[in-house]
């Protein structure tokens, strides 16, 4: 038997969809070995994000709600969540994979003693232990694997897992308490950068427009890119390339190093297709490439590739697409 | 001021990775190895931080067998000032690695730790905010920009996060991990190579730093997964539209 603690993650009191997928992982897992979930929302006024999660047959929506947790800093968020793991005993914790549960879920594992796996993309029983598989070396391999030890971390890569759908069943919503000395912290939260508004993150949007090398400045990202995915209401992305030479920030950059991306369209614009960068694609359903060179890497995996100059038949398709 | 770099011996990024004919593990076979990425970013910004505020003890660390120590050789190339191994053969996974990190930390006692967000071979991206959390010390993740403030005893940081960029202040000591805009990693000289055959290289055996480290993880199968098959080519941008709405019917 397994319990399962799974660690949601919002954004400004909005639920990330990420989330789901770790629900329908620990759904699954319970099921499997008996055993039951809950989920913890941290943060503050994050009363709303913990309702919203009701509906997905945990036993409990645990709700650690503080000032002090306005901002998710890692040493507090993590000691939250130690101290949630050791008063309520679970087998495994575990997050959607992403730099909040990446940052956050290995320093909750040490303080614990736990083993951790990332970007886990599959798990069943065999003979009453838990089998992980997980992808390595830029999603070249994917290793199976067995972690020792009564508590396991865990993150999931969301694109392995079908989001979890709503039923009628209503969890209790559960108010942790919080002690002084897990709300103290060695670093000062300082603000973020604003981000531009309007688009989707490439992580949850059904269309991902990336750009790549052929893209020559920040304005042409713009407007090639940009266009392009707002033709298609989608995600804006772009390869380590642009992001090396400080065309796109690095919050854009899919691949090993960035986000790993699994919308139903991927546009790679100007893309050659670097292992790193088809590491974050591959799970996507169709790949589309455009691309000047006919040698491009991406033409191995694209579903549908056009040999054509991004900067003329880009436009054209934004015109084409344009609602 | 000290600082401590742990490093990671690594195939070559470059490098197709096979697997062995029986899938028992990845095939090292005539691969070539080198620095791991963002550990070669981190002792980079090390040696910026040298350049700026004057000579410091800046010390490479690696965790692993003899062959460790053409990457620990690199490190000092680079400009580190010495290098320690810490002799294994075992196969470790990211607690145990962090465990023996931290009784390093205790032994040089460093003012930080700069290291990788991750190893390019398992992708863990682990180890830095472990030994944050044994050494019970603050951490900053993902950084791509590092600047040490109140003389010296915060470092702050910009944090590169899906949701955007991100300002932390950090008290010293703490384990900062860089992330790929840190910087650009200078290439190794000729004369550095040189002069990296006269600095320091302490072996150390793992039992000697008193440390029982043993991995959880075991791994039963390596596996390549299920390659994508190329599609079709189109024509024009024209074809491409009829063939996303009406075939693929992705818009």
């Amino acid at each position: 038997m397994a319990n399962i603690l799974v660690i949601a993650e919002h954004d400004g009191g909005q639920l990330k969809l990420a989330t789901l997928a770790a629900v329908s992982f620990a759904r699954q897992v319970a099921a499997d070995t008996g055993g039951t979930f809950d989920i913890l929302v941290i943060g503050e006024t994050v009363g709303a994000v913990a309702e919203s999660l009701r509906p997905y047959g945990a036993a409990n929506v645990l709700l650690a709600d503080h000032a002090q947790l306005q901002h998710p800093v890692a040493d507090r968020y993590a000691r939250v969540i130690e101290a949630v793991a050791q008063s309520r005993g679970y087998g495994i914790v575990v997050g959607a994979a992403s730099t909040f549960t990446k940052d956050i879920l290995p320093r909750a594992a040490a303080l614990l003693d736990a083993g951790m796996l990332s970007d886990v993309v599959g798990a069943h029983q065999e003979a009453g232990e838990l089998i992980f598989k997980r992808v390595m070396y830029a999603g070249n391999v994917i290793a199976t694997v067995t972690l020792a030890g009564d508590l396991k971390f865990l993150t999931i890569r969301p694109a392995a897992f079908a989001p979890a759908v709503a039923g009628s069943e209503t969890s209790p919503v559960v108010p942790i308490p919080l002690a002084t000395d897990q709300l103290s912290s060695f670093a000062e939260y300082g603000g973020r950068e604003a981000k531009v508004a309007g688009r989707p993150d490439s992580t949850e949007a059904r269309v991902v427009v990336s750009g790549g090398r052929a893209i020559k400045n920040a304005e042409d990202f713009e407007r090639l890119i940009g266009g392009l995915a707002d033709a298609l209401g989608g995600a804006v992305g772009s390869s380590r390339a642009l992001v090396d030479s400080g065309i796109t920030p690095n919050s854009l950059q899919i691949g090993q190093t960035g986000k790993i991306v699994a919308p139903d369209l991927y546009l790679a614009v100007g893309i050659s297709g670097a292992i790193q960068h088809l590491a974050g694609i591959k799970d996507s359903k169709v790949i589309v490439a455009i691309n000047k060179d006919a040698d491009a890497p991406i033409f191995e995996v694209a579903d549908y590739g056009l040999v054509a100059d991004v900067y003329t038949a880009v436009p054209e398709l934004t015109a084409k697409l344009k609602p | 001021m000290k600082i401590l770099v742990p490093i990671k011996r690594v195939p070559d990024p470059d490098t197709k990775i096979r697997l062995q004919p029986d899938g028992a593990g990845v095939a090292s076979d005539g691969v070539k190895f080198s620095l791991n990425p963002f550990d070669a970013i981190a002792l980079e910004e090390a040696l910026r931080l040298e350049e700026k505020l004057g000579e410091m003890d800046l010390v490479v660390v690696s965790v692993g067998g003899e062959e460790t120590i053409e990457t620990l050789r690199v490190g000092l190339a680079m400009g580190a000032k010495r290098a320690l191994l810490i002799k294994t053969s075992a196969d470790l996974d990211s607690l145990a690695v962090a465990k023996i990190l931290a009784a390093v930390y205790q032994r040089e006692q460093p003012d930080f730790v700069l290291m990788g967000k991750q190893a390019i071979d398992d992708d863990s991206n682990q180890v830095g905010q472990m030994l944050a959390a044994l050494l019970g010390i603050g951490q900053a993740t993902f950084v791509s920009k590092l600047e040490l403030v109140e003389q010296h005893t915060q470092a702050r940081c910009a944090r590169e996060t899906d949701a955007g960029l991100e300002t932390l202040t950090v008290k010293l000591p703490a384990i900062i991990t860089a992330d790929l805009r840190l910087n650009e990693p200078r290439y190794v000289s000729l004369p550095g190579i040189m002069k990296a055959k006269k600095k320091p290289l302490e072996e150390l055996e793992l039992a000697a730093l008193g440390v029982t480290a043993v991995s959880r993880t075991k791994i039963l199968k390596y596996e390549t997964p299920p390659q994508r098959q190329a599609g079709v080519r189109v024509k024009t941008v024209d074809e491409l539209v009829d063939k996303l709405k009406n075939e693929a019917k992705a818009i």
